[in-house]
């Protein structure tokens, strides 16, 4: 055996056929129809669960969005009070409330407003002068100011007969539950397609293992240890979850555009002007498009490892 | 040319050299059976030297493909004794089974090529499974292709090649990391009798450069050509004779 070897040297005659060949063939291969149905899994698993975590985004956007514009903000009722002048009452209010440390703007509602803000109600020609119909003040806070809330309600109810304050919290309470109910809902439909993706992965590799173990056995007869097996087909699948991660992020990201653009053109429509006043402009932010990313990358490494751990599970019943 | 057989012996021999000589292989009182079935292979005692040339031969179902299965370290055996390089191989972990598996190098009958590599990327599995860094291994692999005669089909795919080829590039891959021992299941039974010669000479020079070769056939054509040790199953029992 001894003109075998040749010290890695290879002949002339080799050397001028320029046959070089590369051992760039993966060891599990790539093209199969089992690969191709899991790119595709993997792919429409992405895409659902970017579109959720697209949505619960704009979501919590959106609630953020109303609650700093609420939360700088606060509503003075004053009720008409039976032998006092209403509005002196108004403006008594008006002064206390422009007095206070942390407020910058004070604006009363006038009657007409005031009548205007019932019309839903009671529809337009309603008598309204001879109700006793409470006057609005909004009040909004000065710019990085904060406000003791407790001792403008104290100075009011000692100043202003019938006044009282709105710091509009339950609305807000309602507003972050609903909010908070969302997330944790997109969350938990975020689990369950991982679950469903790991489920199809090893389902997957099962089947990619059972098609391929006559290489898994040749493997192991030439001298493969389980690591080096399970490393193959962890590559082999972590490459078709990048694929379908790849994919289905994409087309997500794709859908958000367009739904961004689609919204532009709405804008006026009434239609438009609803969805806008949801959710704020239909654009997801920086953040939104980082998090499909993220995505992608996780259903991709969910795969690999889900391969790996089924490998490991099969290589184990072989001898 | 054609050997007489010559006196059989009791496989036991070298248990009764009082186990002094190490063998590279060594069996003493092997059973196998599968799950809770009768014993297909029975008190198997023998050694297999360094160097050493042997033919595995035997009738259909006496236990041949299971006795190579041992060899190769994919069995483990429900009693006795099984040695090889000086391992007990019943006390290896699976990982270390792999580790000396690489220095075993097994023909198959029905050449276990992978399909969808090329002859050259076949021949240098066992180096890429060992983790060697392939600008090592590539002109020591396309040399080994020239000398089997497959020099024109490194990139050829093995279903495009002949039975012949098939066979030679399944032996090139057994040999390519120089193993210590050699074991081929049937290696002529799928090709003609000019190859088969051929093949044969190639295991003996495989043989004369220090490789340990252990062929089972039942090819008496074959076994005739060559003077070697034979390894006779029947009914589960070995005899060998020298």
């Amino acid at each position: 055996m001894s003109d075998m070897r040749m010290d890695g040297e290879l002949s002339i005659r080799q050397r001028m056929a320029g046959l070089l060949p590369r051992m760039d063939t993966p060891i599990v291969p790539k093209n199969s129809i089992a690969g191709r149905a899991l790119v595709a899994v993997v792919a429409i698993m992405t895409f659902l669960a970017s579109l959720t975590v697209g949505a619960v985004m704009l979501v919590r956007a959106a609630a953020s969005d109303w609650q700093s514009d609420v939360s700088r903000e606060i509503t003075i009722q004053v009720r008409p009070e039976a032998g006092q002048n209403f509005e002196g009452q108004i403006e008594r209010a008006v002064e206390v409330a422009r007095e206070f440390s942390g407020v910058g703007e004070v604006r009363a509602f006038s009657a007409e407003e005031s009548a205007r803000l019932l019309e839903p109600w009671l529809g337009s020609g309603a008598a309204l002068q001879d109700l006793p119909v409470p006057r609005i003040i909004v009040v909004r806070l000065a710019p990085n100011a904060t406000l003791d809330l407790a001792q403008l309600r104290k100075l009011l109810s000692e100043r202003v007969a019938g006044a009282s304050i709105d710091d509009h919290r339950a609305w807000m309470d309602r507003m972050r539950a609903m909010s908070n109910t969302t997330i944790l809902g997109g969350i938990g439909v975020l689990l369950l397609m991982v679950a469903a993706t790991m489920l199809s992965v090893a389902f997957a590799t099962r089947g990619a293992m059972a098609a391929n173990r006559p290489i898994v056995e040749v493997l192991h007869f030439i001298g493969a240890t389980d690591g080096f097996i399970a490393g193959q087909f962890q590559r082999h699948f972590l490459v078709l979850g990048l694929e379908g991660g790849l994919i289905g992020g994409a087309a997500a990201v794709v859908v958000f555009m367009l739904a961004a653009v689609a919204g532009k053109w709405g804008f006026g429509l009434a239609g438009g002007e609803q969805l806008a006043m949801l959710f704020g402009t239909f654009v997801l932010r920086i953040e939104g498009y980082l998090a499909i990313v993220a995505q992608a990358i996780l259903i991709a490494v969910v795969t690999g490892f889900t391969s790996r751990q089924t490998v490991n599970q099969t290589l184990r019943t072989v001898e | 040319m054609v050997v007489a057989v010559r006196y059989p012996v009791q496989a036991n021999r070298g248990a009764d050299r009082g186990g002094v000589e190490i063998g590279l292989v060594r069996f003493e009182n092997v059973g196998l059976r599968y799950g809770l079935g009768p014993e297909v292979l029975r008190d198997l005692t023998f050694h297999i030297e360094p160097n050493s040339f042997q033919f595995l031969t035997g009738p259909s179902g006496a236990g041949k493909t299971s006795l190579l299965r041992l060899l190769f370290l994919s069995l483990k055996p429900t009693r006795g004794l099984i040695s090889i390089f000086g391992n007990d191989v019943v006390t290896l972990s699976k990982d270390e089974l792999s580790v000396l598996r690489r220095r075993i190098g097994i023909v198959f009958q029905d050449f276990r090529l992978l399909d969808h590599m090329t002859t050259y990327e076949n021949v240098a599995l066992p180096f890429r499974v060992a983790g060697k860094d392939e600008d090592s291994y590539r002109g020591e692999v396309m040399e080994l292709l020239h000398w089997v005669g497959l020099g024109e089909r490194v990139t050829a795919l093995p279903p495009v090649l002949s039975g012949g080829e098939k066979q030679r590039a399944a032996i090139a891959r057994a040999v390519i990391a120089q193993p210590q021992l050699l074991l081929a299941d049937e290696p002529t039974g799928n090709v003609d009798p000019s190859l088969a010669q051929r093949l044969l000479r190639l295991f003996v020079e495989l043989n004369k450069s220090g490789t340990t070769v252990v062929i089972a056939t039942h090819d008496i054509g074959l076994m005739d050509q060559y003077d070697a040790r034979r390894l006779v199953l029947h009914d589960g029992r070995l005899h060998a004779y020298d």
